[in-house]
């Protein structure tokens, strides 16, 4: 029991103050929000009937919040958001809920047919099931019979606040707890939907999971809380694409995504997230600040995958907390920034079992004007005999305007454990475009061929029919980066 | 097929082509000789379109159509090909993706439906037999961890699968041991035929051995100073490129 304790003692010290090292400050402030305050987050609750126990939780993760202060060691800059003008809550216009996918606002199926993805079609060919959250109200949930009959929760947070409120209260906050940072708290106090999955134990889960986000609403904050957790023995893999349509205005995006598995449980998270970046000389485009990590039992497995292209800000590290001995992390990541856009993401690797592995492999983009960090950290515990990390962060970099940066911390306590960190920058040699060209290749095919090969070992990590999406995504963002 | 006359081209102002004339109909078989910086990879980088290059003089015209008027891909559809001769690599590029790509974009320029999968794959394997090449080439990323002689059979290979009107092959020899060069040349000679045309560009008789040429050009200070058949090579192997810029001194 001692050692339990410890070791939670140990985990609570890693999710509470893993910030040090740059990703953290704290001041405190005394600035009072004058358009968020307490009743907002009462109506939010009362809106969605929420029980009690959630309402106190959300006050006071908003306590916690105001007496929080922006974080600014990120490499990105960016007009702080103004807090009070933001719609914390905006129900979608239609009145009723849909009966089938079918009867989806055809812009919206328009945006999803740009990306060569129609939810049909992806119903019917691939066998996804798909949790539409659109404004932040689900208005579309599909396959949940057929899971139903697996034991397989799969739905969106709030209903799953109302049918399954003994496992929400069990593991919500508790990877990344309100306090974490300060787009976490505040997610904590205002999240309004996300998704809720959870795979009984010893269930391999049949299909792909799939969640689709968008803002649709000018001026709405979209505060997304994503809960997964896999019961002993179980496998489920969940895919995430993000889509915006175009706006002129910064929106807020902070989102916070949790990951349990338990023992011998293996969880794959994937995202495409393409979130609108701005125009080309960086008006507008989405603030994207998500806290997402996952905590990872004994001999369990957790994959996050990621391709991020859209946004005009991000700031993002997928990260494992490797608890239990044996356990595995990966994390592998594409990000690509033009025209304006900035991005620092990465991961961290938290390991304290014994044996336990990492892999990093991140890949970054730049062209235009953009800038993108990697920022990781690896942590190999006191306990964490004979842990092995191995990280390779590539940059690959288009024309003379744009940067690359790079920031590991690497932190070591047992001398067993071992870190391997590889990193390259390269540029797109004039060479390989003229030899594409010279086999009838034209520049931008030839670009979106020569990316796409160079990010092979991330996409490769991606369910089929997502990594084609990718491929086209990687091609449409870097668009008329080579003149 | 290909007319090159009075044909000036230069790199960061210095003039590397000085009046290049050169006249190859379908059917025929041109090798380039020259010593090193006369030109010669500078004439094969012009013709297929590079940028580095400026073009300051003369025209290329190519099955009627002005090159000038072409960008490097557009020249690759019309059916000009490079074999080069430092290939790059690119990483995480398969052979087989290149090849699919490069082939359904020279089809969707001529207003085709891209290759049938199947279509593709008979026409690869019966391609890599003629060039004696490992099925496993083909999910290795392209030139990467080739071999110097790996890299030539692959742009032959290239070549073979694209079915070019006009292959320049820029050093091809180079790099590549006896049993390779045999190999290679062999496949040349097999695509061969009285519509298609090839013009090798090497410093040495030992290609020419196995591909005849029915022309041989002198390249020299970007220049073509002496043309003939194929005992001009082997004089050129006998007595080396001193006689000739003797012979050149007294013009200048």
């Amino acid at each position: 029991m001692a050692e339990m304790a410890e070791e939670d003692k140990v985990l609570n010290e890693v999710t509470q103050s893993e910030y040090k090292y740059g990703f953290y400050t704290n001041i405190e402030s005394d600035r009072v929000p004058i358009g968020l305050n307490e009743d907002t987050i009462r109506r939010i609750s009362a809106k969605k009937n929420e029980p009690e126990w959630l309402l106190t939780w959300r006050l006071e993760a908003y306590k916690r919040w105001q007496e929080m202060e922006e974080p600014d060691w990120a490499n990105v800059d960016y007009p702080k958001p103004d807090f009070q003008a933001i719609t914390y809550y905006a129900a979608p216009k239609q009145k009723k809920k849909l009966e089938s996918l079918d009867d989806l606002d055809p812009e919206m199926k328009e945006t999803f047919d740009k990306l060569g993805i129609s939810l049909d079609e992806q119903k019917r060919l691939a066998g996804v099931a798909v949790d539409v959250v659109m404004d932040s109200v689900s208005v579309a949930t599909t396959f949940k019979k057929k899971l139903g009959e697996l034991g397989i929760i799969f739905c969106s947070i709030s209903e799953a606040v109302q049918e399954h409120p003994e496992l929400v209260k069990k593991y919500l906050g508790k990877v990344v707890p309100p306090s974490d940072n300060f787009y976490a708290a505040l997610n904590s106090a205002v999240f309004t939907d996300g998704s809720f999955c959870y795979i009984p134990k010893g269930v391999r889960c049949p299909m792909e999971l799939s969640t689709y986000f968008r803002i649709n609403e000018a001026g709405t904050g979209q505060f997304e809380r994503t809960l997964v957790i896999a019961e002993e023995s179980s496998y489920v893999s969940y895919l995430e694409g993000c889509t915006a349509p175009m706006r002129d205005e910064n929106q807020l995006h902070a989102a916070v995504v949790e990951l349990i598995a338990m023992d011998d449980a293996e969880i794959k998270y994937s995202t495409v997230q393409n979130w609108y970046p701005g125009n080309k000389e960086g008006k507008g485009g989405v603030y994207n600040f998500v806290t997402k990590r996952g905590l990872c039992h004994t001999r369990s497995k957790i994959s996050w995958t990621q391709v991020e292209t859209g946004s005009a800000v991000t700031w993002k590290y997928p990260s494992c907390i490797l608890k239990g001995d044996h356990s595995v992390g990966e994390f592998y990541s594409v990000a690509v920034t033009n025209n304006y856009q900035q991005a620092d993401t990465g991961t961290k690797m938290i390991h304290i079992g014994k044996n336990t592995k990492s892999t990093i492999i991140s890949k970054g983009i730049c062209a235009g004007h953009s800038n993108g960090s990697y920022r990781g950290l690896v942590k190999m515990g006191k306990k964490a005999e004979n842990a092995r990390n191995f990280s390779q962060c590539d940059s690959l970099l288009m024309g003379n305007s744009c940067g690359s940066h790079t920031f590991p911390y690497i932190e070591i306590d047992n001398k067993t454990a071992k870190v391997e960190h590889e990193a390259t920058t390269s540029k797109i040699g004039e060479d390989q475009i003229f030899y594409c060209n010279q086999r009838g290749i034209p520049t931008e095919e030839a670009i979106a061929l020569i990316v796409n090969g160079y990010c092979k070992e991330v996409l490769n990590q991606l369910p089929m029919e997502f990594a084609v999406e990718a491929q086209k995504l990687l091609a449409v963002s870097l668009e008329g980066s080579v003149g | 097929m290909l007319t090159i006359k009075n044909l000036r081209a230069s790199i960061e102002d210095k003039e590397i082509l000085k009046g290049i004339n050169l006249e190859v109909k379908p059917g025929e078989v041109h090798a380039i000789m020259g010593p090193n910086g006369s030109g010669k990879s500078t004439l094969s980088s012009v013709i297929a379109g590079r940028e580095d290059y400026e073009v300051t003089a003369g025209e290329m015209n190519f099955l009627g159509q002005d090159l000038s008027e072409l960008d490097p891909e557009e020249r690759a559809h019309a059916g000009i090909f490079l074999s080069f001769q430092y290939p790059v690599e690119i990483p995480g590029v398969s052979v087989t993706n290149f090849l699919k790509t490069a082939i359904n974009e020279s089809r969707k320029a001529k207003g085709l439906e891209p290759m049938p999968a199947k279509d593709m794959l008979k026409a690869m394997k019966e391609k890599m037999a003629l060039l004696e090449i490992d099925r496993s080439f083909l999910s290795r990323s392209i030139n990467e961890g080739f071999s110097g002689g790996e890299k030539k059979r692959n742009e032959i290979f290239q070549m073979a699968m694209l079915e070019p009107k006009l292959a320049i092959l820029d050093e091809t020899d180079s790099g590549l041991d006896i049993d390779a060069l045999r190999i290679v040349a062999n496949g040349v000679n097999k695509l061969k035929s009285q519509d298609n045309a090839v013009v090798v560009i090497t410093h040495y008789q030992r290609l020419l051995d196995h591909i005849t040429p029915d022309f041989v050009h002198v390249l020299l200070n970007g220049q073509i100073v002496k043309s003939g058949d194929k005992n001009l090579a082997l004089e050129l192997e006998e007595k080396g490129y001193d006689w000739i810029k003797k012979e050149q001194a007294p013009i200048g």
